[in-house]
């Protein structure tokens, strides 16, 4: 697996070239980097020359980075993160991509490029709001319609903002604000390397 | 004025009520007459924010949430997440459980696969299928309940191993006013044994009961009608769409994780790979059964390894796995340990990792981002179904409006592997 590891980044080194950010391998896996706007021209490269040949975008997801490391962040704020298969040549990729703007995401689409974009790249935009320019039907797909919000961002609480309950008076079921109160029963800890193990207390 | 002008195009909604549904799917179909000109798939219906969920959960507490996506396939969904973790940690897992979660893996591909063609050919007219199907669901479900206390959700496998060892007894079936003593003693015969002795005897018996499925749909005229020349995929377009599993492999194209990159020990497994031909709904359905072959090939050489070599079933690094109860009652260091992890969790460093099975459906994978806490930075959770629907408009646009249940049958769908 190693030396299957090592050919493909070779291969993706002489390839890529200056288009490459960052590229790495941890636990057995690749991850290449590319800036948002050498992302298509890239992905085109990666589907395309004879010696990377990524035929499957298997996985397309986005990420908040906001609150990683509680607050040990310092890069841009939304990654779209796609997981990309060979199969003539047997082995995988990780494509990662910062969006330029925290604000007001933007990426292209890599609709045209692997028709399984379509529907994955939905769900970013529904749970992330991360736009894709040239996307066909940028739709909601996971959210009920009338959606407010993008729930996976960090700052989205996980009960929501709104729930919904039957008005016996209006004789309909109503959104109203959300009455349960947070709460955590394990809080999110960090530790230090090494913590707990033999002599270190 | 004249008639023709008025025809317009028919929109329909499949479901979310609706039995061929499998669940709450909502289709909008574009008729134009009986054939369809488009299909919108409307998901969500079943969201329920797992990946969210496990945000704010510890990384043992996801676990369970697992089974209720794929909530037929329950162990195999645990089994990508364990990977991921025990990818993420460094951890060991011991040659035993790496059999018993491949036993485990294949006995619950039959049982999905028993699912997928009784309801399948339930929604396009074979009415008994399903009946037969679901007699060895049971006694699967059966081992599913004896290993984990669960017939569904069974949430058995753990990061660094399994809970428990296999069981020396099965669970036996006691007379009431609804079973005679002679009734029970039949349905107790297979199992006088331990848990192995009792799949034995079921990998015994199944190759029958596969045939007995043949017989009534390999060779029948109408589900031949039903389902040859219907939802056809090129392999290209498969490749395209990011078809994985038998949706693939009915396409032709020769890919098995299990084969291609082999996780747990499966490469020391003798089986082989079914590929359809034509890329359509029953080369799909042939795929299917031959995969239920293969998998009963694979549990009984489990079955032999496993009797042979007893030993641990989870890791002993006890800052992932708990300490066994009786030196956790014994020793203050054990004590600790049992302590910190069912308080804090275990911590993950931080790192990311994708695992990837070879689920029933297709590739299940969990790309799992850690940021050194005793929760998941970020889960996703890449469900094979998610792509597979994706591609029901490509799959059922021009064919009649019959056909999309067939269409819906051959991927399998559950919808709360697609919803998640």
């Amino acid at each position: 697996m190693s030396t299957r590891l090592e050919t493909l980044g070779q291969n993706l080194q002489n390839v890529l070239g200056e288009r490459i950010a960052r590229l790495g391998t941890a636990l057995g896996e690749a991850t290449l980097e590319v800036a948002p706007a050498n992302y298509l021209e890239t992905a085109r490269i990666l589907r395309d020359h004879p010696d990377l040949r990524f035929e499957q975008l298997i996985d397309l997801t986005g990420v908040d980075y906001s609150t990683w490391g509680d607050g040990a962040w310092n890069g841009r704020r939304f990654a779209v993160v796609s997981h990309l298969t060979s199969v003539s040549k047997n082995w995988r990729l990780r494509l990662r991509v910062f969006a330029d703007d925290d604000g007001y995401p933007v990426l292209p689409s890599l609709i045209g490029i692997w028709n399984s974009a379509n529907w994955y790249e939905r769900e970013a935009f529904d749970l992330y709001g991360i736009l894709f320019e040239g996307h066909p039907d940028l739709r909601r797909i996971l959210t009920d319609y009338g959606f407010v919000g993008h729930p996976f961002r960090k700052d989205f609480p996980i009960s929501g903002h709104v729930e919904m309950r039957y008005d016996p008076e209006q004789r309909r079921v109503i959104y109203q604000p959300v009455t349960i109160e947070p709460r955590e029963n394990t809080p999110r800890i960090i530790r230090e390397e090494h913590y707990g193990d033999a002599g270190h207390g | 004025m004249p008639a023709m002008a008025e025809i317009r195009n028919y929109t329909i909604n499949f479901g979310p009520q609706h039995p061929a549904a499998h669940g709450v799917l909502r289709l909008v179909l574009e008729l134009d007459g009986e054939v369809i000109v488009r299909a919108d798939p409307h998901i969500g219906l079943l969201h329920r924010g797992t990946e969210k969920l496990a945000e704010t959960r510890t990384w043992l507490q996801t676990l369970p949430y697992l089974d209720r996506l794929d909530y037929v396939s329950m162990m195999c969904n645990e089994h990508a997440y364990c990977l991921a973790v025990e990818r993420l940690l460094g951890a060991e897992v011991p040659l035993r459980a790496q059999y018993i979660r491949v036993m485990m893996d294949e006995v619950t591909r039959i049982l999905n696969h028993l699912l997928n063609i009784g309801t399948h050919a339930l929604d396009i007219g074979a009415m008994t299928m399903v009946l037969y199907t679901f007699r060895e669901r049971e006694d699967l479900m059966d081992v599913y309940e004896a290993v984990s206390g669960a017939r569904l959700h069974a949430a058995y496998y753990r990061p660094g191993g399994v809970y428990r060892d296999l069981p020396d007894r099965m669970p036996q079936y006691v007379q009431n006013k609804f079973k005679n003593a002679e009734t029970v003693k039949r349905l107790n015969e297979a199992r006088q044994g331990s848990l192995l002795d009792f799949i034995e005897d079921f990998t015994n018996r199944f190759p029958a009961y596969v045939d007995e499925y043949e017989t009534l749909l390999t060779d029948n005229r109408i589900w031949k009608q039903r389902t040859v020349g219907v939802g056809v995929v090129s392999p290209e377009r498969a490749l395209a769409l990011g078809f994985t599993g038998p949706m693939l492999r009915g396409s032709g194209v020769e890919w098995d994780l299990r084969k291609k990159q082999p996780y747990e020990v499966y490469d020391r497994m003798e089986f082989d790979v079914p590929v359809g031909v034509n890329g359509d709904c029953y080369d799909r359905y042939l795929v299917r059964i031959e995969e239920m072959r293969q998998a009963n090939r694979i549990v009984k050489q489990c079955i032999d390894w496993l009797r042979m070599n007893p030993g641990p079933v989870i890791t002993d690094n006890h800052k992932v796995a708990p300490p066994p109860r009786e030196k956790m009652k014994a020793g203050m260091e054990e004590l600790i340990h049992h302590f910190k992890l069912f308080t804090e969790g275990m911590h993950v460093p931080p790192g990311e990792a994708y695992a990837a099975i070879e689920h029933p459906k297709g590739e299940f994978g969990v790309y799992a981002i850690s940021d050194g806490g005793n929760k998941p930075y970020r889960i996703k959770l890449r469900s094979p179904g998610f792509p597979h629907l994706a591609a029901t408009d490509e799959m059922a646009k021009g064919h009649m409006i019959a056909d999309a249940t067939a269409i819906i049958g051959t991927i399998d769908l559950v919808l709360g592997d697609t919803d998640r």
